[in-house]
């Protein structure tokens, strides 16, 4: 695997990572815009333009998108998160310039109104759709709350009223104000040729317009909040709980992610044995998220609505534990081979490299080698553990809860 | 968290359109122990990682009557002690050989899949070896096996697009095939520790049990390694259970969701069919990408839902089509009528074009199920219970190239549903005419 990145005439950065071994090739456009970079009053445009992206410019219609992605036999979609916005798509590569033709059109999309009136019902449709999963709307209702007053608390999703009344001028600005070169970066990964890769991106990323825009970075203040949403009919009750973890550019971010499989992995983990292991609950974990400018631990829990209140204090006794008297060795060394692992097996797709090294530029323009990411497990020590946990306690501020109960 | 535009809903059956290595096919070696184990062994030479799956013919169509879930309880007990092993011990020592690994329970079969570097799976094989030969079955760790197994099915009653399958399935297959092998909440309470083990002795036995291994590994040094292991694994022969009876739809489940979930099944061929290629290029016509036809008419020209897509599912000897819709009430009697007259309407007009991108996206699927050692290792197991052989590229590739529109054409004529099952879920029923009509 080797590391090329070059900045185009334009000003766009491309950044590559090619292996000859793969037999296919990812490329994404990586915006750096999301829910947080919203207005109240456009509360869901990111996550809608991405959509709309897919319905053309000048050039191609939506018909035509869907259909070439689909000559191409590519694997292609898009995301939309609290902070970045992208566009991808994984093809053979003798495909790869029909990918980036198709890809920098998502750019520059024409935002045509009747598109704009019919998609509009597709996102309509969508947040009912997450409205019928408990877990997501708690997600939902957790980052609100916790991040309340910040930009990071807006959903990514918007609300019925907000995608209702959202124009599509108003989604032509924020397209204007966003999608800069100097806020995208075109990442490539697998089995291409740079050179080639700098030819095609400079024929087909010209349009995209110079400039920086900007985000506001204000810091986090912890919030003492809870907030419950009562589904009388629900068997399960949902709760999820935040607070405060390093952000992306800290250095103790992979001593977080260690100390959050330690404490909250799916198996083999200490909430794992005192909950769902003695069959007290269907799911406990906690996870650690890195933003920009911020950072948290979220914890997740799924159980009869009887067993809570003897759950939630599990849960916190196991933080109290942890907080006072850190981690073993064996836990490390544990955690360690477990991450390594994953970090081998989702490096070993293009696909997989792809989101590492798109997400690498946004947060820290930063190249990372999967071998550098082992290094830095590795060599994660009881010391920085010990650390985090005193810059960073486990202490959960905020509590949602989405089921039966109406108190906790 | 990251929403996606469109659900990335892949045909499963093109993850067993195996085997397809282009020219330089790689030679699969396959061997059965003398307990009857068959083991299937694909090397893969550019990767770093080697993953397994092992099917052991013991899922849910074996649970017992009014017992339904016993399986499932089984399922959780296998990681809770084995060999001289506790849990703990066990889950640490797994671990620590950066084993990624999961059981699973179907209909058919329990799962056991595990995933870690190339060099380690030969060290990491003893210990699925021993959940799957000596698990401990301690009358202790029942309880909390049947707490999860209980707590998992009420938050998929939770779950109304999960509960819509479920329900999907029993209407389409006569029991036990529809039956949930994930349990029934008002079997749970039947179930003892002495029903697992039992089910247990009768079922889990290597006699028609099928391991698929693909990574970059060497084929004498698995073959040393996996009789090490599964050799003296007790050979215990078993038989299918008989087919019951199915339920008549169209049925509707009220319940108070955001999004009526709109669930349509009928008839086609199972993947053994030597029809089966045309079966899947109908329905990836109908369901197969963003520029197919259920997408195009029913989500990008009127906007009617996010979620829409129609897929294969596959028994041995029976297949049907799942097609799934979530729409708002107002909105879910235009989307099942539009969607019912399109896959009525499925063998008109079908270009060479459509057809076309179809073949473009499984030759695609295929070269990059080549970078992924996990889904290699399940379509090697799976290609053995369906088909008794593994399908070579060659094979698939020249499958695929040969198919005409007018055999596909003629295909969806044939196999335009008859009848059609249809179960839906939300605040009110739906007039189910354009169904019972057929």
């Amino acid at each position: 695997m080797k590391f090329q990145q070059c900045t185009l005439s334009n000003g766009l950065t491309l950044i590559a990572e090619t292996n000859p071994a793969v037999y296919s090739v990812a490329a994404g456009f990586f915006v750096r815009t999301g829910s947080r970079d919203e207005t109240s009053e456009v509360s869901g445009v990111s996550h809608f333009l991405e959509h709309m992206a897919f319905k053309g410019d000048d050039k191609f219609s939506a018909d035509d998108i869907n259909r070439v992605f689909d000559e191409i036999g590519a694997k292609y979609n898009a995301s939309t998160s609290e902070e970045v916005t992208m566009y991808y798509a994984a093809v053979l590569p003798e495909y790869l310039e029909r990918a980036l033709d198709l890809l920098s059109s998502l750019m520059q999309p024409s935002l045509r109104r009747e598109d704009f009136d019919m998609e509009k019902n597709v996102i309509l449709e969508e947040i009912s759709m997450y409205e019928d999963q408990p877990s997501f709307t708690c997600y939902d209702h957790i980052m609100a709350t916790h991040f309340a007053g910040h930009p990071l608390g807006q959903s990514i999703l918007g609300s019925h009223a907000s995608i209702t009344a959202l124009t599509a001028d108003q989604m032509q600005a924020y397209h204007r104000s966003r999608y800069h070169t100097g806020n995208i970066t075109l990442a490539i990964a697998g089995n291409c040729c740079f050179e080639d890769a700098v030819a095609l991106a400079e024929k087909y990323c010209s349009r995209i317009p110079q400039g920086q825009p900007s985000r506001l970075l204000p810091p986090v203040e912890a919030q003492r909040n809870s907030r419950l949403i009562v589904r009388e009919s629900s068997l399960q009750q949902h709760i999820m709980e935040m607070g405060i973890g390093p952000d992306s550019r800290d250095e103790l971010r992979f001593a977080a992610e260690l100390l959050s499989v330690v404490i909250g992995d799916d198996s083999g983990s200490r909430l794992f044995w005192e909950l769902v292991d003695p069959g007290h609950a269907e799911a406990a974990d906690l996870s650690y998220s890195e933003y920009d400018g911020a950072g948290s631990w979220m914890s997740y829990l799924s159980c009869s609505p009887e067993q809570v209140a003897e759950n939630l204090e599990r849960f916190h006794k196991v933080f109290a534990d942890v907080n006072t008297n850190g981690i073993t060795a064996d836990e490390l060394e544990q955690a360690r081979n477990k991450v390594a692992s994953r970090v081998v097996l989702r490096g070993e797709r293009p696909m997989g490299r792809l989101s590492s090294l798109g997400g690498n530029w946004m947060y820290r323009q930063d190249y990372r080698s999967i071998s550098d990411d082992l290094k830095s497990v590795r060599s994660v020590t009881l010391d920085e553990i010990r650390k985090v946990l005193d810059q960073y306690p486990l202490a959960m501020t905020t509590t949602v809860g989405v089921g039966p109960l109406a108190e906790l | 968290m990251e929403l996606c535009r469109g659900h990335l809903v892949f045909l499963w059956t093109l993850s067993t359109l195996s085997s397809f290595t282009h020219s330089m096919s790689q030679p699969i070696n396959s061997f059965r122990l003398a307990n009857g184990l068959l083991v299937i062994v694909e090397p893969m030479q550019d990767v770093q990682s080697a993953a397994l799956t092992l099917l052991v013919p013991s899922g849910g169509v074996r649970d017992p009557q009014n017992k339904c879930g016993t399986a499932a309880i089984l399922t959780e007990m296998f990681s809770r002690g084995a060999g001289g092993l506790s849990a703990r011990e066990l889950c640490a020592a797994m671990d620590n050989l950066g084993l990624q690994r999961g059981v699973h329970v179907g209909s058919a079969h329990i799962n056991f899949t595990g995933a870690t570097t190339a060099d380690r799976l030969c060290d990491a094989l003893p210990y699925i070896g021993h959940m799957v030969t000596q698990p401990h079955l301690a009358e202790e760790d029942f309880e909390p096996a049947r707490d999860l197994v209980e707590q998992s099915l009420m938050s998929m009653e939770d779950e109304p697009r999960q509960r819509l399958g479920k329900m999907l399935r029993e209407y389409s297959y006569a029991a036990p095939w529809g039956s949930a092998a994930e349990g029934e909440l008002d079997h749970l309470e039947n179930i003892s520790i002495e029903d697992i083990r039992n089910h247990y002795a009768q079922n889990m036995a290597p006699d028609e049990a099928i391991l698929g291994i693909a990574g970059n590994i060497d084929p004498g040094q698995i073959r040393d390694a996996v009789e090490a292991v599964f050799g003296s694994w007790k050979s215990c022969p078993s038989l299918e259970p008989e087919r019951g009876r199915l339920p008549q739809s169209p049925f509707h489940i009220e319940h108070d969701s955001a999004q009526t979930h709109i669930g349509l099944a009928w008839d086609t061929i199972p993947y053994s069919h030597e029809r089966y290629y045309e079966a899947w290029a109908a329905i990836s016509l109908l369901s197969g990408g963003m520029s197919s036809r259920l997408f195009t008419e029913v989500r990008e020209k009127r906007g009617l839902c996010y979620a829409i897509s129609a897929s294969l599912s596959t028994l041995r000897d029976e297949g049907r089509v799942f097609a799934y819709a979530g729409t708002t009430p107002e909105r879910a009697q235009e989307t099942l009528d539009v969607t019912v007259a399109e896959i009525l309407r499925l063998h008109e007009g079908i270009t060479d074009d459509e057809l076309q991108r179809c073949k473009a996206r499984a030759k695609s699927s295929l070269i990059m199920q080549q970078e992924s050692t996990t889904s290699r290792a399940s379509s090697l197991a799976r290609d053995i219970y369906h088909l008794n052989r593994v399908v070579t590229l060659d094979e698939i590739n020249a499958r695929i190239n040969a198919l005409t529109t007018e055999q596909v054409r003629e295909f969806a004529v044939e196999y335009t549903p008859k009848s059609m099952v249809l179960v839906t879920l939300g605040p009110q029923g739906l007039d189910p005419a354009c169904v019972t009509s057929l």
